[in-house]
């Protein structure tokens, strides 16, 4: 930098500090009003309803019935516990699917074909949620089009019903989710020097040893933030297990919306809430402190 | 492992033999929505009756067409309202943000910065419920004290909008912000050497320089606000968005009126998605 450069940012400065505790204070006027009055107060008064029993019209006393019957109750609790189980096994499904296709897009393909196929694994979340659940209710319905080709090509007689299984929700919790993954993995697997991968074979090392010993472990903090917003994403799912996992296979944000929107009950609604919004910070914090990154690195 | 090392045939085909496997599993469900808007049936399933254009132009039920299905309509335009507000408020805000984080030092910044990324992690329906209990406390605390009622806080697209707004913020925050981060601020200093102030300045030589992310931050809230469902569910009255009435239909049995409607939806989506990684990609390309 030279002389002149430091004199000009010099008087810059000198004219820019009597004003700049105001115009920083305007400028995070909108910051501040919009967490405050759309998030912070509204996750307080949460709080607040859900540590609440309605005693008569719009009369409360403090009480911890709310989450007292989330512990009495099998049916909250199992839903919860359900959830948190599929949400985790969806999680390493899609890691499972979602890696060798990062990998390619990564490290197989080159130039145009590789950036295609990058588009292409964006466009279904560019497709609205809705959209493509109804598109595997038409794939997978006993009407649906698996169903006709089955019967057609001879393997089955009758129609056969695919919705509202597990595996279904499963299908649909992925691919809903698939595209979180894939792109932390391709951008990660993008660093990894190609020079490693072969001067680990021109020592011996094998597809399984390389994979083990270079790939994955340079690869561990895409892994690391895939895994966490996809699982954050399929713990607040509605859409998917309302409509592809039928009766049997409730999911908390079910249990949420039918406190609040069915049942009007908005204290057990806001507890239940609460509960899911717990479960799915401990995760996520659990998940950067093993993998050790920071909240803003999962976002770049 | 990669194209330089030498490997077996069958284990390159079968690699490719995946990789169209998954790339099937990803477009089905979008082909056989946009293949059944033309099937001439009443449900949309098999079997396959022949081609008809009825469910985009039908004029009577039960063969009523998007064109002149009122409810649908109105909905449509429910969202593009929620949208435009939504689009306008986050991009406004969003440029505030960016400055304010990469050109301003202040106390508690890290918090603050913490603060406007929560809500990535918070579950739409828990953003939702907040929102709705919040918004209630205040109508009802102003109906108790002033004997107002706030019809604009009950309910509704206002609170929709609201709903939409605060998670919509941190996508246009973060696209703006890494836009401002690669900006040279030596224009801008040059700019006030030649006598402009600072708001001059800001004006003729930033923002011109922001506008492809804030072009691309746009588009990406106004997806995002008209694609929406989980935080809308919870905030909606009477007035239903296009999603809302889409899933409602979807839960009663619908005609493939609903996919001749999905199927727009994914054309005009996949063009505004088209169109905002081709404003952003501009000389200066980036890759984030």
């Amino acid at each position: 930098m030279s002389s002149a450069e430091i004199a000009v940012s010099g008087t810059e400065q000198r004219s820019v500090i009597p004003t700049l505790k105001l115009g920083t204070f305007l400028l995070m006027l909108p910051l501040l009003l919009w967490l405050l009055l759309l998030i912070i107060l509204p996750h307080v008064d949460l709080l607040i309803v859900s540590l609440r029993e309605v005693l008569g019209y719009r009369e409360y006393a403090f009480s911890l019935q709310n989450y007292a019957e989330f512990f009495t109750e099998p049916l909250y609790w199992n839903t919860f516990v359900r959830t948190a189980v599929m949400s985790i096994l969806a999680t390493i499904i899609t890691l499972i699917v979602g890696f060798p296709v990062s990998y390619y897009i990564a490290k197989v393909m080159k130039g145009r074909k590789r950036n295609l196929l990058f588009i292409m694994c964006l466009i279904p979340f560019w497709v609205s949620e809705l959209v493509r659940t109804f598109g595997w209710m038409i794939l997978l319905r006993e009407s649906g089009v698996l169903s006709s080709f089955i019967q057609w090509i001879g393997l089955v007689d009758g129609p056969v019903e695919f919705l509202y299984t597990d595996a279904t929700l499963m299908v649909g919790l992925v691919y809903t989710s698939i595209l979180f993954m894939v792109v932390p993995l391709v951008s990660v697997l993008d660093t990894l020097d190609d020079s490693l991968i072969e001067a680990a074979y021109d020592l011996g090392g094998n597809t399984v040893s390389i994979l083990r010993e270079i790939v994955i472990p340079h690869a561990m903090p895409g892994i690391a933030s895939g895994c966490i917003v996809v699982f954050m994403l399929t713990l607040g799912n509605y859409l998917t297990p309302t409509l592809l996992g039928g009766k049997d296979s409730l999911w908390f944000t079910e249990q949420i919306y039918n406190q609040f929107i069915t049942r009007f009950n908005w204290e057990s609604g806001s507890a239940f809430g609460f509960l899911l919004l717990f479960l799915s910070s401990a995760i996520v914090f659990v998940g950067l402190k093993l993998s050790r990154q920071t909240l803003a690195d999962t976002v770049k | 492992m990669i194209p330089s090392l030498p490997q077996s045939k069958f284990s390159t085909r079968l690699y490719a033999a995946y990789i169209t496997l998954f790339f099937l599993y990803l477009g089905a469900p979008l082909i056989v929505v946009g293949v059944f808007a033309f099937n001439d049936s009443l449900f949309p399933s098999m079997p396959w009756n022949g081609v008809t254009l009825d469910w985009f132009i039908g004029t009577e039920a039960p063969r009523l067409g998007v064109f002149n299905d009122s409810q649908l309509l109105e909905s449509i335009g429910f969202s593009a309202f929620v949208a435009v507000c939504v689009t306008t408020l986050a991009v406004f805000v969003g440029t505030c943000n960016a400055f304010l984080f990469e050109r301003h030092s202040f106390p508690g910044k890290n918090i603050l910065y913490m603060f406007a990324l929560m809500p990535l992690v918070i579950p739409g329906v828990i953003l939702g419920i907040s929102i709705l209990i919040f918004t209630n406390s205040i109508a009802n605390g102003v109906e108790d004290s002033l004997g107002w009622d706030l019809e604009i806080l009950r309910p509704g697209l206002f609170i929709v909008i609201m709903g939409q707004f605060a998670f919509v913020t941190t996508i246009t925050t973060l696209v703006i912000s890494a836009r401002l981060r690669k900006f040279d601020n030596s224009l801008e200093e040059a700019a006030l050497n030649l006598g402009a102030t600072k708001w001059e300045a800001v004006q003729t030589i930033t923002l011109p320089f922001l506008k492809p992310a804030m072009i691309g931050a746009g588009i990406i809230s106004f997806l995002m606000s008209f694609e929406n469902f989980n935080t809308t569910l919870m905030l909606v009255g009477s007035d239903s968005p296009l999603t809302i009435t889409m899933f409602d239909r979807l839960k009663q049995g619908s005609t493939p009126a609903l996919n001749a409607v999905s199927l727009m939806l994914m054309i005009v989506s996949g063009a505004l998605a088209l169109f905002a990684v081709f404003v952003q990609r501009d000389k200066n390309n980036n890759e984030d």
